[in-house]
């Protein structure tokens, strides 16, 4: 297997499919460390790393700081609420400030896309996208495919839905660049004003037949209905989208025997997901939560040990 | 180019392993509180053939765990791009243990030295013996082998390469061949 060049994790939509094997073979190795009753490496001993969210985040932002932490990097968090930004600086001059400070890493979250490629042409430090707009969130798919591997052993040939806002999700976008190139047959599902006009062209197909998604799938990929993103009228009610898209124990009865039923979190139980099936036996929600970190050691050690 | 030297064929290297199971059982007499942790990958090889040993000649079994040191080693921001990290199974207490670490060839002992440190991360073991199939000489740290295959004097360019059949897919020997010059 060949190394890694990137100075920075953007996207999957520009990795190739070596890279993206070699993120999960590497994150592999990383997650023993984590069961570890010292659970710490000093692979990155005397790096910096910075997060930088300019939108909210509970998980994505825990996992990278252990991660971080765990490779012995030292991390701090900046957010938007309580930065310069809040004072009107622009996201490129806060970057650039943090890297005169020395640090080798950005991890950026923000709400517009493109934000992590503009940080990354303009910086020299490595810059990991933890989620632009409705762009991408690399390592959230990744971290995906890591427990689809793990738990069915290949993604190749693989029939996995993704169920619920396609328009406004990065997430589903990260994982159809991810997953089809690995070699899965990906069908995305959802109500036809949350279906981005030709999201064909990514090579899925799309439906909004849950009934018949469910009943020829090896995995569900539920995602948040995102309720702050609902003010525009996509959906007539919550009732509705519940009782039409929503997974519950009854219509997985139809599903096969060994389906996994992943969630990036965070769930609106009785929403898109009931609760018996959330916390029920095909449920691998977190797993994924566990992976995520493996997969973000993983990141930070490509992009940073060598660097 | 130099021709390349057979130092150790496959019956040189079956003995050598043989003669250090006896010498591991000898030294910590008998098995009790032993553990074998072998350095990814041909270290690996060997543990898993001194734990056969021993099992023949005590007739019971012991732990075997697998390490791998990329972690921790000391050049990692000094090599061009990171090597490939693979997973370390060491699925036992090693608190109180004796542990016999096993490498295929002990040069400078840089990977020993990272072998301990990320030993040490798993716990406290009672002691740590190192055995290793070829000494080559030419130590950077204060490290030494209690078990040693067989004691070659190299030149700093040469190199020793240990060819097992697990690993290599070809009858088990050891070469020493002139390092090519860039």
């Amino acid at each position: 297997m060949s190394g890694w060049s990137r100075k920075d994790l953007l996207d999957l939509q520009t990795l190739s499919q070596q890279e993206i094997d070699l993120i999960l073979e590497t994150a592999k190795s990383f997650k023993e460390v984590s069961t570890r009753e010292v659970k710490k490496v000093p692979a990155l001993r005397g790096k910096t790393v910075v997060s930088l969210f300019i939108e909210n985040s509970t998980r994505t932002r825990a996992s990278f700081e252990l991660a971080a932490k765990r490779l012995s990097a030292d991390i701090i968090n900046i957010s938007a609420g309580g930065s310069s930004i809040s004072k009107g600086e622009t996201v490129l001059d806060t970057a650039r400030n943090i890297e005169a400070m020395n640090v080798d890493a950005i991890i950026v979250r923000h709400s517009s896309a493109g934000v992590p490629n503009q940080l990354a042409q303009n910086l020299k430090a490595s810059i990991i996208n933890a989620g632009d707009g409705c762009r991408e969130h690399p390592t959230q798919a990744l971290l995906d495919m890591f427990t689809i591997k793990e738990k069915l052993g290949k993604i190749e040939g693989l029939r996995v839905a993704i169920i619920g806002d396609i328009l406004h999700s990065r997430v589903a976008r990260s994982n159809i660049w991810g997953l089809t190139k690995l070699g899965a047959r990906v069908t995305v599902c959802g109500p036809s004003t949350l279906m981005p006009v030709g999201i064909e062209k990514m090579g899925v197909q799309t439906t909004s037949d849950l009934g018949h998604v469910i009943k020829e799938s090896d995995v569900l990929m539920v995602l948040r209905i995102q309720l702050e993103r609902q003010r525009d009228n996509f959906l007539p009610s919550l009732r509705e989208y519940a009782k039409q898209f929503g997974i519950n124990k009854e219509k997985l009865n139809q599903a096969k025997k060994n389906v996994l039923i992943m969630h990036p979190g965070p769930t609106n139980r009785g929403l898109e997901l009931s609760a018996d099936v959330a916390d029920g036996e095909y449920s691998v929600i977190l797993d994924q939560v566990t992976n995520g970190v493996a997969i973000r050691m993983a990141v930070l050690y490509l992009l940073l040990a060598s660097a | 180019m130099a021709k390349p030297m057979k130092i150790m064929d496959k019956d040189n290297i079956r003995r050598a392993i043989v003669r250090i199971s006896h010498e591991v059982l000898e030294k910590n007499k008998g098995i009790e509180n032993l553990c074998i942790v072998g350095i990814r990958t041909r270290g690996v090889i060997i543990a898993e053939r001194i734990y056969k040993y021993i099992q023949q000649i005590e007739g019971t079994e012991i732990p075997v765990g697998i390490l791998d040191i990329t972690l921790y080693r000391d050049d990692l921001t000094l090599i061009a791009t990171q090597p490939l990290v693979r997973e370390t199974q060491i699925n036992f207490d090693i608190n109180g243990k004796k542990i016999i670490l096993v490498d295929d060839v002990l040069f400078t002992g840089r990977t020993i030295r990272a072998a301990l440190d990320a030993l040490i991360d798993f716990g406290r073991p009672a002691s740590i013996q190192l055995a290793v199939l070829i000494d080559r000489g030419h130590r950077e740290l204060p490290i030494r082998a209690e078990y040693v295959g067989k004691n070659i004097p190299t030149a700093l360019e040469e190199n020793v390469k240990v060819i097992l059949e697990e690993s290599d897919n070809q009858e088990d020997q050891v070469i020493v061949k002139k390092r090519e010059s860039k």
